[in-house]
Formats: C-alpha cells, structure tokens, sequence
C-alpha cells in the first residue's frame, strides 16, 4: 500500500466506523463488530506504515491549501507514527474492554458512545500525522469536540458539570492561547511546517521566546500542566474506558505529543537550549509533578486519584521538553509509550472493580484483591512500571529523563523524579496493598474468587503484559525515534 | 464671527436644520404611533427641501427648452438633478408612510392601542408570563 | 493589474450586471399579477437562481481585478447611470444571490406553519423586492441609486419582518420599531449624499471619488461623510444603533430571518466599505483618524457586550440575533484596522458569517415547525428527535465559535493575523477572548438540544425540503472552513480593490 493511501487511511477509517455506528445502530453486535474490525484495520494500516517508512520522515501530503504557506497536509515522521501505533493498538483493547464494560454495566446510549470514540480516533490519527501546526490544531480541536459526548454521557448533572469544566478549559485554553501562539508564530516564522531543529531561530529573541512557549505550554491545555489541570479530575465522571482512552490512548497524550512536537520541530531543542526559554518551564514542571503527586495521595476515589497521577506523569513528558537535551526530550517520547500503557493497565482495572462490584472509593477496596486476583494483579504490574520499577517498561523512560536532567545540568530536577517516584509508591502500592492484605470489610463473608466479566479483565492483563514486554523493547523504541532530535542510532 | 449676511445667504440650511430637528425630535419625543409618522414626514420633507434648494442658480429659471430648441447662453437655468431625485425620494416617503400606517392599522388591531408605552407595558407582560413558564421548563436554568 | 471592459451593449452576455438584478425585480410583480400560489414559488426560485448563476459568472469574470462598467440606456456616466462591477461586490453579489436561492425551497414549509395562508403569494413578491434591493445595491455605482434601491430592500423587509404577527403579534412592533430606525438611517444616508452633491456636484461614485482625490476634501464632505456612515450604521447595526436588530429577527418568520441574518446586514457593511474606502478613499480615512479610534472600540464593545447578552438569553433564535450584533463588531474591527489584512479579514467574515448564520436560523425555523417556538425549554432534547436538524445546528455552532475547520475560524485567524501584523496585541486577544463568550452561548444551546430529554418524543425531523437546504448551507460552513481558495482569493481581490479606490478604472468613465 502506498504510505500517503495508508495515512489517509488511518483517519479515514474511524471516522467510517463512526459513521458505521451510526447506521447500525439497532444491531449491537454487528455494530461492535463492525467496530472491532475497524480497530484492527487502522492498527494493521499503522503498521504498513511503519514497514514502508521506517524510522524516516516523509514529504508532506497536502490536502487543501488553506493560506499561503499553510496546508492542510499529512506526513510520517518517528514521534507521530510512535503515537499513531501506541493509539490504534491501545484502541483495539479499549474497545474490546469497553463493549464488555458498557455491556456489563447496562449503560445507555451505546451507538452514540462508540460512534464519538471513533470519532476521537480518527482525530488522533491526524493529529499524529499532522505535518505542520495549523493541521495539528485542527484536529486538537476536533479531539476536544469528539471527546465532550462521551465526558458526558451520563447526562446526570454531575456528568454535563464536568463536560463543561472539560469543555470549558480544553477550548478556552486552546482558543485564547494556542490559537494566539499559532498565528503569532505564523507572522513571524512565515510557515508553520514542523522541522527538524524548529522554525523560530532567526525570527525571535529574548524574553518574547519564553512568552511564546508559555503561550503554547498553557494553551496545550490536554498536556494538564497545572494550573489547567482541572479538567482530567472533572472528566472522571465519564464511563470507565473513557477515562482509559482520555488517559492513555488519547486526550492527554495528544496534550504531551503536541508539547514535544512544538518543543522540538517548532522552537528546536537547541534554540530552546540557547535561550535559556524553557527553564521556567521546567521549574513549573516539577512544581506539577510533586503538587499532583501529593494531591493523589489525598485522594479517596480511585478514578481521582489515577487522575492526579496522570497529571504528574504528564509533566514528566513536559519535563523533558523543557529540559532541552536531546536525552530529555527522547526520554518524553518515550514516556507517551511507557506510561500510556502502564495507566492503560490501572484505568481498566479500575473500570473491572466497578463492573464487579460497583466500588469507587478506596477505602471501600479493602481485601478485594484476595477476590479479584487478576484484576490486582494486572494494577499492580500496572502501577509498577508507572513507579519505574524495572523490569517494567516505566523504568526506562524515567532513566532517560534523569539523563537529560544530568546532561542539562540540573541536578535538582533528578531528586524531583526520584521523590515523585516514592510518592508513586505511596500512592499506588497502598491500594494494591489494601487490596490484597487488609482484611475485607465483613469478615463472614467466605473468600470467593468473583473476577468481572472476561472482556473486562482480559484486557488489563494484556496490557500489564504489555508493560513487560516494553521493558525489554525500550531501547529499539529510543533508537527509533533518534531521528527527531537529529540523532542517528 | 459669521455676519448677519452670512445666516441669511445660508437662509436654505437653517430652515432645512430646523424642520429636521422637528421632525427628528417628534420621532423619538412622542410616544403616539401615528405622531411619530408625522414625525418621520417632517423629516424627510425637510431632506427634500434641502435637495432642492441645492438645485436652485440665482436668478435661473426653470431647466425647459425653449420649443425651437434654441437656447440663449444668458439665460441662467437651475439644476433639475436633484428635483429629480427627489421626485424619487418622495415616492419612497409615501411607501413609507403608508407601510408605516398599515402597521399601525394592525398594531391597533392585535394590541387596541397605539401608545407606545401602553404597548411597551403588554410587551412587558407577555415577556414576564413567558420567563415564568418557560423558566421553570428549564429547571432554573434560564 | 486591472483591465476595463467598456460596455458596448450586443449580446445578452452584456448585459449581466443589469439583468442580476432585473430578473428578480420583473419577477415580483409577476407573482401578484399571476395572483396564482402555486405558481409563485417556481416563478420566485427560477428567478432567484438564474440570479445566482449570473453572480457566479460575473465573479468569474472580475476576480482576477477586472472591473466591468455598465452603462444604464447607453448614458454614459457620470450622467448616466453605471453599474460597476468588481471583484468586491461580485463577491457580496454571489453570497447574497447564493443564500437568497438556497433558503427559497426552504420556505416553502417553513412558511406554512409560520404565516397565514393568504399572504403566501405576496410573501415571494416581498422575497424577490427584498432580494431585488439587496441586489441592486450592491451592482449600482451610483449614490443615489443605492439609496432607491436600499429603500426598496428595506420596505419589502418591513413587510416580511411584519408577516411573523401570526405566530406572534410582537413582530408588528418590531416591524414597526425598525421602520423607524431604518427610514432615519436611510434618510440620513440621503442627507449625506446631498452634501456629497454639493461638494462634487456629480453622483457617480467613482467620479465624487476623483473630484475628492484631485480637490481634497472640504467640511461638506467631511459632513457627508459622517451622515453616510451614521446613516448605514443603523442598517448595519453598528453595536449602539442596533436597537432594531433583536425584536426583527426575533419575531420575523424564520425563513425571513434565515435570509435577513445572511444578506442585509452584510450587504449595509458592503456600502459602508464601499463609501469608505473606494469613495471617499483611504488618505482621507487617514487624515480623519478618529474614525480608527471611534470604530475599533465600537466594535469591542458589540463584540463582548451583545456577546454577553446572547449568554443569557432563555430563546434561541433571540440569542443568535445579539451573536449576530456581535458578529458585526468583529467586521467592523477587520475595517478599523485600515489595513489589506483586516479588510479582507472583514469582507472573508460577511462571508463565512452570512453562510454561518443563514445555517443556524434555518435550523431554529426547522425547530420551530416542530416544537412551536424556540425557548430553550421547548426545544429540549430535541437532538434526539431531530438528530439531522440538530446536528447542523451544531456544526453551524461550531463555525460561529470559530473552531478550526469551519469557515468562522478562517475569519478569525486573519483577524488575529491582522491585528498581529500591525502589532496590536490587546485587539487580537480581544477576538479570541470573546471567542470564549461564543462558546459559553454555543455550548449552552448544544446542552439543551442534547443533554436533556424530549418534551415530547414523538416528533418527527424536520421535512427534507427543510434539511437539504440547512444542510448545504452546514456542509458549506466546514467546506469554507477547509477550502478557503474561493473565498480567501476575492476577499483578498476585493480589499485590493476597495483600497485602491477607483483610481484604475476611474480614467476610462466617460465613453
């Protein structure tokens, strides 16, 4: 297949099956076939991409010219392809999980749910393969748009509040500031095309490059760096795989995948380096990653608490842009994959006691471990490699980051990752804790193995395996991706 | 310091101000349906006044040729232009007018007045019977 | 650059830009002579469209900075009357022939349910003098011709606005309330072409502009100047002058408004720029710099005032009207920027605006034939019942907001663009900024639509001759989104042109 067919594709897909769910929506299994098919097709579809183009980087393929200079145009390079793998993969096993999840759970509304989950896929998709930024914020704003039906697809009060807070930030922050960014950064630089080694040199000096970044690192409001974090804990009132795929397929990391990219191909890693633009950043970065971490521990609901730990891992990503080496920024590309798969695990897993036993707090979760052994099982691995435990894949990522902590000389920056990794540990290891050694709540009960149904643990498992397997993989990730800090393997 | 010759050349414009402002301020100032047409009127009649003193020429007769079409050169005409656009202008005022009373011949029908503010006092009413209905449809949300 | 096509009359392709809009204005008096209701509406969507096909070929022919003169009955200008047509009003021609063909199938149901049965015929008369006026004030080079042919459009609308008494007897009030404000605004329009007479003594436009360009200006123009653009501005519903806009297009049969929303008010802001900037030409806009400094915080001011209004609002089609009002401001801010880039940032939003409204009250009057009335409370949950009239509501939704890959974020970034490049920051925050209001009174309407549970569910979507029409105008919103060549392109022609007045064409008036 031809890799500009295959891109196109990728979008294109989804977006039918979307429409599919659409048209099928009085035959549920057909539909959720249907669905599944499609999954499945996108992944392979990614794949040919990857054995045509490998770790290279492709010509654009223009669609539409919308300005002078600024097309709607696709191409292939590393990072973005790294992203459309890890979220046409993750999208076949939150799929699978979130039919047995819906289905288990009698929710409602059940085309319009998997209808807009396509949707966001299609919109990741692009993004992924954004060549330049004005097609990138296209489909940053079509995520946001895709994503707000199933942030409120209860309907309840509590469900529309928090569509609205997630809404309300996600536009806001994009609108007023990145849009902002974008088209100052068109005025000047002329072009909007990401390229190795940025667009900005040249156009841009002094404080004015540190105002810009701070345009673009808050109006990436997906990346959740505080103080526009609010929107992932009010997004929690939506269904389990969504959360899952706001977390770890999409939403956030499109918010970290658009902050690498804008780090590296339109500041430059070593035009961020030079200026010195970024320091504040990083300090606000690891002001994130401790204030969210601490705030997780005070946290009761178990789909809260993951929520702040993704906002503390979503700095780490940021860290590593804003560090300014090419050890760091890698070290953030690799992060996107490590920890999408570890909070994938947790989020599913979260999703597979509720299903069983329709428990949100932790403090509930007493003993269930010693009842749901795969689902504890697969959040431990999970939370493990969020931790950095090796042999887990999370152990790599957040060694390279400390790499380009050294490299930048910001020694100050390690002892942030290593405190954040032990209030990792606390956070996390106390549920899994809870789970399999306090004693249940009533004690008269008998220990009686009840797992959820298999389609929602099955996929927790794979995906705790999955962290495995990263672990020993992580390496042929780091040198795939070389290319975009201009490295060679 | 403009002399006393100075306002009565320019005699036209005060008298096209004046009737303007009367018109203008009869518009906005009387709350009768039917006043504030006159109203209207006034105004625009001043608007043709003022066009068609601008077409006058000091001592010019009337724009015709003579029938054997032999034009004297000291003979002064005025200028006919803008007596013919006002010829238009005055068609589009009696459309007007006559819209405009049409208007109120249903207003008085629908409402059975033609005083602004006892219109306005429905309008006020309708508007509160509305909010409370459909306010509360909304659950608080309006 | 631009090249003039003397009219010498032989074949009808000649005669284009007279029979754009003589074909509608015929077309009128034929629906009442037939007296026939059946035969009305064909005689008025025939007309409407051959009015369209002759835009899109007139813009064929001017996009590229041509301009075509024509001349009225052979008198050459500036005695007679001329016609002129460039790149900038072939554009207002196409939208406004566009929107007036696209919402005619549309009103076949939806006026129906919204006026009685024995008006219909003279609905389509008042359609087609509406469209006509909209029309020829547009082609006209002539100043007095744009005040006949503006107070034809304004009359035909007093009757259609009136024409909403059946559904609700406040549409005679508002009727009537804009027949006020209108006839002031267009006498002061006319006061101001008199000065502009005694000043120049001509009324081709193109030759006050070089009597004002070789004689400069004196306080009678500069008077003129002030009636002409308070006098528009209450037709464009410049924000303090817009008192009339919200109870009209409120009360005003939805298709009426779908087309009102689209048309007048765009074709206003053409004269508006035409007056500015093609006749009384830049240098003196520059000289009296006030104008920057009264339009731009004017236009602020429409942008979040009616914007925060429209928040508040309980009733849908009332609350696109202060969107509407706040739209405005965002044109005039691209005109009060005096620069290409804001001007045709200006005329790119008349555009994808126009498109974007005509969309968004086409679906209310879809919402209306159901449900009886746009309140927030009797059109909840409709997005389940409706799921085709809803959903082009939303998209419409989206382009106002100015989320990318809709027409209204076209207009946005050049906006931003333009107030960038002349290094104002605080206006380009300001458009964005009150982007933020557009999505708070957007997302309140898709919260309604869809978050809530239908009245009553047994509803039915609205008929097809209703969604096709909504649906092209939806579809066209995200196509001019995407593909912006079309648009981007005259805008920019026709800024070019606006800003180089009429100086190119202006030696060969007079053949």
């Amino acid at each position: 297949m031809d890799t500009n067919t295959a891109i196109l594709l990728t979008m294109v897909i989804p977006a039918a099956a979307s429409v599919g769910n659409l048209l099928l929506r009085n035959h549920a299994n057909l539909r959720d076939g249907m669905t599944l098919g499609a999954a499945v097709a996108t992944f392979l579809t990614v794949l040919v991409i990857l054995s045509n183009v490998g770790n290279g980087t492709t010509a654009p393929l223009v669609l539409f010219e919308v300005f002078p200079g600024l097309d709607i145009a696709f191409n292939v390079e590393p990072l973005g392809l790294m992203f459309a793998i890890i979220a046409s993969g993750l999208w076949i096993l939150t799929h699978i999980y979130g039919v047995g999840y819906m289905r288990g759970n009698n929710e409602d509304n059940h085309t319009r749910f998997f209808a807009s989950f396509a949707l966001a896929i299609a919109a990741v998709m692009g993004l992924a393969f954004s060549a330049n930024m004005f097609t990138l914020f296209l489909f940053y704003e079509m995520l946001t748009l895709s994503t707000y039906p199933l942030v409120a697809h209860k309907g309840t009060p509590e469900a529309i509040s928090g569509a609205r807070t997630y809404l309300g930030i996600l536009m806001g922050t994009s609108i007023a500031l990145l849009l902002v960014a974008v088209i100052w950064t068109y005025t000047i630089a002329g072009t909007l095309d990401f390229t190795t080694g940025g667009i900005l040199r040249g156009h841009i000096a002094g404080p004015m490059v540190a105002l810009l970044l701070g345009l673009y690192a808050f109006g990436i409001g997906k990346a959740a760096l505080m103080p526009f974090h609010r929107w992932l804990p009010a997004a929690m009132v939506a269904p389990t795989p969504v959360s899952a795929l706001l977390h770890a397929v999409a939403v956030v990391k499109a918010g970290v995948f658009t902050m690498l990219k804008v780090g590296i191909y339109i500041f430059g890693i070593d035009f961020l380096a030079e200026t010195g633009a970024s320091e504040w950043l990083m300090w606000l970065a690891a002001y994130s990653i401790i204030a969210a971490s601490i705030v997780a521990m005070t946290k009761d609901n178990l789909k809260a608490r993951l929520a702040y730990s993704t906002i503390s891992q979503l700095s780490y990503i940021t860290l590593g842009m804003a560090l300014a080496t090419s050890m760091g920024a890698l070290g953030g590309g690799l992060h996107i994959a490590m920890h999408a798969m570890g909070k994938i695990t947790l989020f599913m897993c979260a999703g597979s006691i509720y299903v069983a036993t329709h428990k949100t707090n932790i403090s509930q979760m007493n003993g269930l471990g010693r009842i749901m052994p795969i689902t504890y099982g697969a959040f431990l691995i999970g939370a493990l490699s969020i931790i950095g435990l090796p042999p887990l894949g999370g152990s790599w990522s957040k060694w390279l980051l400390m790499v380009g902590a050294a490299d930048a000389g910001q020694q100050v920056m390690i002892a942030v990752l290593m405190l954040s990794s032990l209030l990792n540990v606390a956070y996390l290891l106390s549920i899994v804790g809870r789970g399999f050694f306090w004693p249940a709540a009533s004690d008269a009960e008998p220990v009686k193995i009840a797992e959820s149904p298999v389609l929602v643990w099955l996929p927790p498992a794979l995906t705790a395996f999955g962290c495995l397997v990263l672990f020993f993989y992580a390496t042929d990730i780091r040198d795939f991706l070389m290319p975009i800090v201009g490295g060679t393997p | 310091m403009p002399d006393i010759e100075y306002i009565l050349g320019h005699m036209n414009y005060w008298l096209f101000t004046v009737l303007m402002m009367t018109g203008l301020y009869i518009v906005v100032a009387k709350g009768n349906l039917i006043k504030k047409i006159v109203g209207l009127n006034l105004f625009q009649t001043a608007v043709f006044m003022f066009y068609i003193s601008l077409g006058k020429v000091t001592g010019g007769t009337a724009p015709i040729f003579p029938v054997d079409m032999e034009i004297d050169p000291s003979v002064a005409y005025s200028n006919p232009l803008p007596h013919v656009l006002i010829l238009t202008a005055i068609v589009v005022g009696i459309a007007t007018t006559s819209l405009g009373l049409a208007l109120i011949v249903r207003i008085r029908e629908e409402y059975e007045t033609i005083e602004e503010d006892e219109i306005l006092k429905i309008e006020t009413d309708l508007v509160h019977v509305e909010n409370k209905i459909l306010g509360e449809a909304m659950g608080g949300r309006a | 650059m631009a090249t003039e096509h003397v009219h010498v009359a032989r074949t009808l392709m000649d005669h284009l830009p007279v029979l754009v809009v003589l074909v509608p204005f015929l077309a009128a008096p034929l629906t009442v002579l037939l007296g026939s209701q059946r035969l009305a509406w064909p005689i008025a969507f025939v007309s409407s469209l051959v009015s369209f096909l002759i835009s899109i070929k007139l813009l064929m022919q001017v996009i590229d900075g041509g301009v075509i003169s024509y001349h009225i009955g052979g008198w050459a200008p500036p005695l007679g009357i001329e016609y002129r047509i460039d790149a900038a009003n072939a554009f207002v021609l196409l939208l406004v022939s566009a929107i007036g063909t696209i919402v005619m199938p549309y009103t076949v149901q939806s006026i129906k349910s919204e006026i009685s049965e024995r008006h219909h015929t003279l609905f389509y008369t008042m359609y087609l003098l509406c469209f006509t006026g909209l029309l020829g004030v547009v082609a006209t080079g002539d100043a007095f011709n744009v005040f006949v042919f503006l107070e034809i459009s304004s009359l035909s609308t007093y009757v259609l606005v009136a024409m909403g008494a059946k559904a609700d007897k406040r549409a005679l009030t508002a009727a009537y309330d804009y027949l006020i404000m209108g006839t002031i605004g267009a006498t002061f329009f006319v006061i101001g072409i008199g000065f502009l007479y005694a000043g120049t003594g001509t009324l081709n436009m193109a030759d006050i502009a070089a009597h004002i360009s070789t004689n400069g200006a004196d306080r009678t123009i500069e008077t003129a100047f002030a009636f002409i653009v308070v006098g528009m501005g209450l037709k464009v519903a410049i924000y303090p002058l817009h008192l009339w806009l919200p109870n009209a297009y409120t009360y005003a049969p939805s298709a009426v408004t779908s087309f009102l929303a689209a048309t007048a008010t765009k074709v206003a802001i053409y004269v508006l720029l035409r007056f500015m900037f093609s006749v009384f030409q830049p240098d003196f806009l520059f000289e009296i710099n006030a104008l920057r400094w009264i339009m731009i915080p004017l236009a602020l001011v429409a942008m979040f005032a009616a914007s925060l209004i429209a928040v508040f609002q309980s009733d849908l089609k009332r609350m696109l009207a202060y969107s509407s009002i706040a739209q405005i401001g965002y044109i005039l801010l691209g005109i009060g920027l005096l620069s290409a880039t804001g001007l045709s940032g200006a005329i790119v939003h008349l555009f994808n605006h126009g498109i974007t409204k005509a969309a968004l009250f086409m679906g209310v009057g879809a919402l209306v034939l159901r449900s009886g009335s746009s309140f927030y409370a009797r059109i909840e949950g409709m997005g389940k019942v409706m799921p085709w009239t809803s959903f082009a509501i939303v998209i419409a939704g989206l382009s106002l907001i100015g989320v990318p890959g809709t027409a209204g974020f076209i207009s946005k970034w050049v906006l931003v663009q333009a107030a960038l490049e002349q290094g104002w920051w605080p206006i380009a925050l300001a458009v964005v900024a009150s982007s933020l209001l557009a999505i708070i009174y957007v997302w309140r309407v898709i919260e309604v639509l869809y978050m809530a549970q239908p009245a009553d569910p047994t509803r039915r979507e609205a008929p097809l001759s209703m969604l096709i029409p909504l649906w092209i105008m939806a579809l066209s919103t995200i196509w001019f989104g995407l593909d912006t060549d079309m648009t981007m392109s005259a805008a920019r022609a026709a800024a070019d042109g606006l800003l180089n007045g009429f100086s190119i064409g202006g030696t060969s008036v007079g053949h």
